[in-house]
């Protein structure tokens, strides 16, 4: 085992002792070693990142720290005496403020109440509502967040109930804040805000986790960092004596080609020849999208680029039938339809991965095999069984292709960790052999690896002739890919664009300009 | 009548303010079945709109009440308590044996009282700490309390215990004219305590967290385990407390008494507008739901024409009725 520890460099606090340490920490689950041997050190005023590939245990690790999950062997020390938690409410106690992968709420109670559950102000002996609102108001306006506290968590998007989390654990006087995945949903500019809060409270001396498999976020926010490959510790490391693509390495163990085998999609014009797969003109649902229009041509992929709440989401909802339009027409191969339903669009040959992964994916005490098959069988009808022959084949063919581990199609879908789980979920679209293809965020939580795999994935569908619609908040990636990019904002189409050497700046000066320069600017570049 | 209206139109004003209407959907079609059918008996039977109908209507279910609300805390984190209406019957023939055994009658209520909560508490343990079913280990519960009350007494115990009698008949007089009597004023102070204890505190707040998401509930640190035993504890102690009530209104303890009354609760606490599956839904609307169950019934005596079967046909229907709504409430906007 190779333990190279250093002596943090970066903090004020040199000399201080570690809050937590972590000693040759060992958890099984059955026979899959999820932890072997994991030691992590924090100290006071730093920001530590878990670095590994999906399933290498990051998560255990920290569930292993809060008391979520009992330790088979190994040492924790918190403030240098030894201590291990049997719940995490004890953690919570002993100051250790943790959001967990899945976002962790009640959809069923206000913001406030979620941000202040199990310790609201009190009054008299009740929860004194009006202050409870109060307060929570404050800390969302000091993460820089306009929302409405008193209204209920389950009506607000993903990426809100995710910053509402962060939220609720940086509201506590924590010695220790740990953050699993926090910004997946998130945006620029809300990662920046996030930041600045983590800034200031490590400032404050606050030992940080963080786990995120964008790199760029660990190389701004990170001091060090613990490496895990496979549940195992490969090596605690100063992000700065870090160069990325060592850490890349460190993380999976070989080379990255993948990434640089992959060319970056280039421009098309739509021809008008053609005729396209999916059309729509005027699509539009109120408060959600503006007469929107659209043609998506087989083997292309048009990527989707625009902020948080500009319309993505809706748009891939409405055109999966997900959401019924209030307006517009669609056609199929120039045949006029109407998506009623997803199973409108299924039976049409649409497929759609959806952002939110655990409210609308996942089935968890179902095995991945069955999992995976499920859309296949879903569109078959129930009435006819995919023979078991086929069902292998193709159960085997993806969990490889997309590397899902383990490879063990009888593992219950809720035990796989939280990337594993999405790409799970995008097999099971593929197996359905769909005409056209819409990603929602499709690598969010996956590791760089992986995503390398998915991305290639997508261009060779789309080179078989695949029509592929492409959401993600990253840049880089919707550039890499895309044929063809539409940009959002404010619940609108502002500008289509073929990708002829558009870089990521230009994408964000389009998102940034006023619609009307936007316009020409649109039309001017080809 | 007039009061009670304008009295549950101030609250639902406060209660409005506090959080989103649509949540209060349910609970405000309940009462506006409750108010129509209270307007379609007065056009119909002479006296029937009368305050005094609707007093005797909640002292015909003040023990109803009580156990649907004990029945809502259980509801509300998603599980269930089927034992409850076995538990009124024990609590029954235990306060009628132990009076005829000349114990004193607040010992005999205290004996009540604290073998519903210890039943209860045994079942949220076992629910809980062995990860049993909700349903089977209240089904246990309910065949058990039912045996236990075959073993104190087969036969009908008449309830003669001179505090009792007095409790269970005076009339407690209010302003019109009317009077109501001491089961209703302890049924509505066990809605307006547990209403309280559901909005306000940390305890209730949990309560509605464990029903919206037991697991993340458990991950924000909450007192899962206390809150998850704590309310069928409640329920075991709302169950003894109607028992007493049942007690006093029958002025017997007989262990065939309330069969199938816990159906008849958790009728009413779904015709409130709770959801099965836990983390909506408000004791006020158990108790309109009750109140609803209650005047079908006055609908019938006051009909004489009709079986006293319709009651049954009735609640069928409206229970579809209000299933059918809350689906179409809950699938909300997206
Ligand atoms: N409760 C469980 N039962 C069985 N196996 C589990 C359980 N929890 C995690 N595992 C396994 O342990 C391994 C580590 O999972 P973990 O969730 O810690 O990964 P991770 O590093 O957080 O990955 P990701 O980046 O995808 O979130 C995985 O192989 C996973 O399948
Ligand atoms: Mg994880």
């Amino acid at each position: 085992m190779t333990q190279t520890y250093q002596e943090p460099l970066v903090t004020s606090h040199h000399a201080s002792a570690p809050v937590i340490e972590m000693l040759d920490i060992s958890i099984t689950f059955g026979n899959v070693h999820a932890l072997d041997q994991v030691s992590l050190r924090l100290y006071p005023g730093e920001v530590h990142a878990l670095m590994g590939e999906n399933g290498a245990g990051k998560s255990t690790l920290i569930k292993a720290l809060t008391g979520v999950y009992s330790i088979d062997a190994g040492t924790i020390t918190v403030g240098g005496q030894r201590h291990e938690f049997h719940s995490p409410s004890a953690a919570q106690a002993a100051g250790i403020s943790t959001v967990y992968q899945e976002i962790n709420l009640v959809p069923n109670l206000t913001v406030a109440e979620n941000m202040l559950l199990g310790r609201e102000p009190r009054r008299f002996g009740g929860i004194h509502v009006r202050e409870m609102n109060r307060r929570a108001q404050q800390t969302l306006r000091a993460l820089g967040l306009d929302i409405d506290p008193a209204s209920v968590l389950g009506e607000h998007p993903i990426a809100v109930q995710q910053l509402v989390a962060i939220a609720r654990a940086v509201d506590v006087d924590a010695r220790v804040l740990i953050l699993d995945e926090p910004t997946s949903s998130l945006d620029g500019d809300e990662v920046e805000k996030l930041f600045d809060v983590l800034r200031r409270l490590r400032a404050d001396g606050v030992a940080i986790v963080f786990v995120s498999h964008f790199l760029d976020q660990i190389y701004e926010i990170a001091d060090r960092m613990t490496i895990l490959r496979n549940g195992t510790l490969i090596e605690e490391r100063m992000v700065a004596d870090t160069p990325r693509l060592e850490l890349v390495q460190l993380m999976i163990g070989r080379e990255l080609e993948e990434l640089d085998r992959l060319g970056r999609g280039s421009g098309s014009v739509p021809d008008p020849s053609r005729v396209p797969v999916l059309e729509v003109v005027g699509l539009s649902r109120k408060g959600a999208l503006e007469a929107t229009d659209l043609s998506l041509y087989d083997g292309e992929v048009v990527g989707v680029a625009g902020l948080l709440g500009s319309g993505r989401t809706e748009l891939a909802r409405l055109l999966f039938g997900a959401d019924s339009a209030d307006h517009g027409e669609i056609a199929i191969r120039s045949t006029r339809r109407r998506l009623r339903s997803p199973r409108h669009a299924i039976d049409r040959k649409l497929a759609f991965t959806s952002e939110d992964r655990k409210a609308e994916g996942i089935v968890g005490d179902l095995t991945v095999a069955d999992n995976m098959l499920l859309a296949l069988q879903a569109s078959r009808g129930w009435l006819r069984p995919i023979p078991q022959s086929v069902r292998t084949r193709l159960v085997q063919q993806y969990m490889e292709a997309l590397n899902i581990r383990p490879a063990d199609p009888q593992a219950l879908m809720r035990n796989l960790s939280g990337g594993n789980q999405q790409k799970v979920l995008l097999a099971r679209w593929l197996i359905t052999d769909p005409h056209v293809l819409i990603l929602d965020e499709p690598t969010r939580g996956i590791d760089i690896g992986a995503k390398a795999q998915i991305q290639s994935l997508v261009a060779e569908l789309a080179s078989k002739g695949m029509s592929v619609v492409f959401i993600s908040a990253e840049l880089e990636e919707v550039l890499r890919l895309s044929h063809r990019m539409v940009v959002m904002r404010d619940r609108r189409k502002i500008a289509e664009l073929s990708n002829d050497d558009v870089r990521v700046g230009d994408l964000l000066r389009i998102i940034a300009t006023e619609a009307t320069d936007v316009e020409q600017e649109g039309s001017s570049d080809d | 009548m007039s009061t009670t209206v304008a009295e549950s139109v101030t609250l639902w004003e406060r209660v409005r303010t506090y959080s989103p209407p649509s949540r209060f959907l349910p609970v405000i079609v309940t009462f506006a079945v409750f108010l129509g059918m209270f307007g379609v008996g007065g056009v119909r039977y002479e006296g029937f709109a009368h305050p005094q109908v609707f007093l005797h209507v909640l002292h015909d279910n003040a023990f109803l009440i009580v156990l649907a609300v004990g029945l809502t805390f259980v509801i509300l984190t998603g599980g269930i308590d089927l034992s409850v209406g076995s538990v009124v019957a024990m609590s029954t023939v235990i306060a009628a044996k132990t009076l005829e055994l000349g114990w004193p009658p607040a010992l005999a209520m205290l004996t009540v009282l604290i073998a519903g909560t210890l039943l209860g508490t045994i079942m949220g343990l076992l629910i809980h700490y062995l990860d049993i079913q909700p349903f089977i280990a209240t089904l246990a519960g309910l065949f058990l309390a039912r045996g236990i009350t075959y073993l104190i007494s087969v036969r009908s115990i008449p309830i003669t215990d001179e505090t009792f009698r007095e409790i269970a008949y005076a009339s407690i007089p209010l302003p019109g004219g009317h009077y109501t009597t001491w089961l209703v004023v302890v049924a509505l102070s066990t809605v307006l305590i547990a209403a309280y204890v559901l909005a306000r505190t940390r305890f209730g707040r949990t309560v509605y967290a464990i029903g919206g998401s037991e697991s993340s509930a458990m991950l924000m640190g909450l007192r899962v385990a206390l809150v998850k035993v704590g309310v069928y504890a409640i329920s075991g102690f709302c169950a003894a407390l109607g028992g007493l009530l049942f007690a006093l209104y029958l002025l017997s303890g007989y262990s065939l008494h309330a069969v199938g009354m816990e159906l008849e609760a958790i009728a009413a606490v779904v015709i409130g507008g709770t959801l099965l599956t836990g983390g909506r839904g408000y004791v006020v609307g158990s108790m309109i739901g009750v109140l609803v169950y209650g005047t079908i019934q006055t609908f019938i005596n006051f009909d004489g024409t009709l079986s006293s079967w319709w009651t049954r046909i009735a609640i069928g229907v409206l229970l579809l009725v209000f299933v059918v709504i809350q689906r179409v409430a809950t699938r909300g906007p997206r």
